[in-house]
């Protein structure tokens, strides 16, 4: 129902008290700006960190050795747990657990090709482990079964490497160095969220049989499938326990492994957001809240002003809905008019923030480190603050809407 | 056309109960012109209320027009108000920040008239009360006998069959008091029956039937032929006081 007069009247009462109106709408622009700010802040930071973490597989797991800590079938603690390559075996039997590759580290390796050399790290590994990093394939293929079952003297060198040693020539299918010993460039890779890529990745038996390392492992990646923070924490327990049974040490023992579950911060690192969240919500509410209140109290002061030309109107022949009309339609019209400036000014000031902040990160943004990505608030909440706006006008403006519509038309005739 | 039956009306404070109107039996008809007196506090308002729907009377009956008028919803009280009666007040009560044209046009808002036709009509109101070049002024730019008109314009507007004028012309002096009381009897010559309330008895005295009230009740009731005498007895009034 769009009525002239109506809107009128309203402009005509907002036009005569400008710093009433300007005061009531401010109340509500502010809790509105507030609640923008806030959520955008707070997603801003979720997105970071959730970005953070979708750097390697959200469910990777990372096991490495260490020593007993706990004495267990009459030996002593101290003792040394090496693996093996059957432990990667034993580990991928456990149920739940997805891919998986053993690791061997050589410590530094020189890399050269013609003049060009340099020590990067080297990380023997099977195909696996690209699902368990995420690592990014720029050209050519990763590590694949066949160079594991055939000890192939291949690698992949990440972007860094490639670019120290070959510069602009292609590197696909050339041989560079390793401690002397020639092997086949087959793939370029990058790795998410770092910005140095200077890993290469050799088969994990080429390795072993070439530099020395007969069927030792360093370190075990894996990728698990669980959904809750019980279930990982099983497997967990499982994988453990298996170990535990084939190095002889106590399940209990934290010290015989190392073990970094990353689903298990993942899920609580969420359900952090998920309360500073709820928490930005009660404050935003609380401010809106308080908006609404000092909407309805300024409506009722005006309400009391008005009380002789609502008399008159009603004398001449206002229905009580149509008081109640002009009322609500005033409180509603300078809610959602403030509360829009405040939603506009607050996600432009988070839009403005994530603009400078990815001219300032540059194209590396997703290269990099970051706990504030895209702070800025979802549309949908825009949408449903309008709608709450409305609502929120609708409330404030109904106990003065009341007041009015029970004001009786004799008022009118008397003289104060 | 007005029937009131034994009208009774008690205002309630508190534990005090103040019985103003004691018993009004009246018959007014239609095309009458008819004043109220009698001292402050008699009930005069009271009863005029009553008769603009504004106030319920507590016992007795009130036919307007044939429809018994009691305890209505403000929503229909609202629409009878606005069909069949018109109001002037001693304090003109205009809308301040409406200008003449729409504070007249302003009942045939809410009889939902579109907004040019009703402004144009009240032009025609504001032209047969010789404002026509006030329409745009708001009420704060006008004269008191200027204000009045305008709240008489916007009392006729709606074609009422009652105007009902609580001391019309008591914030007015003499002159423009009875340029007020032409217009009123030119609007009753039309056939709309008028009630004014006043204290003045010149006043009283344009019009063609006084109603007399005193402790609730109705005194006396002086008609057309009885004129004259009354002006005797107001002569009277006059040295006594
Ligand atoms: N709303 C009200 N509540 C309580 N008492 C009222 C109310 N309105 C009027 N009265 C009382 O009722 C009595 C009659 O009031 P009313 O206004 O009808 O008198 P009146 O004849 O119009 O007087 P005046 O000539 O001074 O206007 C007065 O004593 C007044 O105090
Ligand atoms: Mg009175």
């Amino acid at each position: 129902m769009f009525d002239i007069d109506k809107w009128q009247e309203i402009l005509a009462t907002i036009k005569k008290n400008k710093m009433r109106t300007f005061l009531t709408g401010f109340s509500v622009a502010w809790g509105i700006f507030m609640l923008m700010i806030l959520l955008g802040s707070g997603n801003g930071l979720s997105n970071g960190v959730a970005s953070n973490f979708m750097n390697d597989a959200v469910n990777a797991m990372w096991i490495w050795q260490g020593e007993t800590t706990i004495p267990y079938e009459g030996m002593k603690t101290g003792r040394p747990i090496q693996f093996h390559n059957q432990d990667q075996e034993v580990v991928q039997k456990v149920s739940g657990v997805g891919a998986s590759s053993g690791r061997y580290f050589m410590g530094n390796t020189r890399y050269s090709y013609l003049k060009e050399s340099g020590e990067y790290t080297t990380i023997t590994c099977q195909p696996e482990l690209r699902e368990v990093e995420n690592l990014i394939l720029n050209e050519g293929r990763f590590i694949n079964q066949i160079d594991i079952l055939q000890n192939r003297k291949v690698v992949v060198i990440g972007a860094d490497i490639k670019t120290a040693l070959f510069k602009d020539s292609v590197a696909l299918g050339e041989y560079v160095n390793i401690n002397m010993v020639p092997f086949k460039v087959v793939g370029i890779c990058t790795e998410p969220g770092s910005t140095r890529n200077r890993n290469a990745y050799m088969p994990l038996s080429t390795a072993q049989m070439i530099f020395n390392g007969s069927n030792r492992l360093h370190n075990l990646a894996l990728t698990i499938n669980a959904s809750t923070l019980e279930e990982s924490q099983a497997i967990e327990e499982q994988i453990r326990t298996a170990l535990g049974k084939q190095h002889k040490f106590d399940p209990k023992d934290e010290g015989a492994i190392g073990l970094y579950n990353k689903l298990e911060n993942y899920i609580q690192t969420m359900k952090i957001f998920q309360a500073i969240k709820i928490f930005i919500w009660i404050i935003g509410i609380g401010t809106l809240i308080a908006g609404i209140v000092g909407v309805s109290n300024i409506m009722l002061i005006v309400v009391k002003e008005r009380t002789k030309e609502i008399g008159i109107r009603k004398a001449i022949g206002a229905s009580p809905s149509s008081v109640i009309g002009l009322i609500l339609l005033e409180s509603i019209m300078i809610t959602t008019i403030a509360g829009y400036i405040g939603l506009v000014l607050g996600t432009g000031l988070m839009e403005m923030i994530n603009y400078f902040m990815m001219q300032s990160a540059g194209p590396a943004t997703d290269q990099s480190e970051t706990i504030f990505l895209n702070p800025t608030v979802d549309i949908n909440i825009a949408i449903y603050s309008t709608l709450l706006l409305i609502v929120a006008g609708a409330i404030a403006g109904y106990i003065p809407a009341k007041r009015a519509a029970s004001i009786k038309p004799i008022v009118a005739l008397r003289d104060e | 056309m007005i029937k009131l039956n034994n009208i009774h009306k008690s205002y309630v404070m508190g534990n005090n109960s103040l019985h103003v109107l004691k018993g009004i039996d009246l018959h007014i008809e239609q095309g009458d012109f008819v004043s109220i007196m009698g001292s402050s506090g008699s009930g005069k308002s009271t009863l005029l209320n009553i008769l603009g729907m504004l106030d319920n009377y507590d016992n007795g009956t009130y036919h307007l027009s044939g429809n018994l008028i009691s305890n209505m919803s403000e929503t229909k009280a609202a629409k009878y108000r606005n069909d069949l009666v018109g109001f002037v007040f001693q304090s003109f009560n205009l809308i301040s920040f409406k200008n003449a044209m729409e504070n007249v046009a302003l009942p045939l808002y809410y009889k939902g008239v579109p907004r040019k036709k009703r402004n144009q009509i009240a032009l025609e109101y504001l032209e047969k009360l010789g404002l026509k070049d006030w329409a745009n002024h708001m009420p704060n730019e006008m004269s008191g006998g200027q204000k009045q008109r305008v709240a008489i314009a916007r009392a006729l507007i709606s074609n009422p069959k009652i105007i009902l004028a609580d001391e019309p012309t008591g914030a007015l002096d003499t002159a423009t008091s009875y340029e007020v009381m032409e217009i009123l009897k030119q609007v009753n010559d039309s056939g709309i029956t008028v009630i004014i309330v006043t204290h003045e008895h010149d006043i009283a005295a344009m019009t063609r039937q006084i109603i007399r009230l005193k402790d609730g009740r109705i005194h006396e009731i002086i008609r057309n032929g009885e004129l004259k005498q009354f002006q005797k007895s107001y002569m009277k009034e006059l040295e006594t006081a």
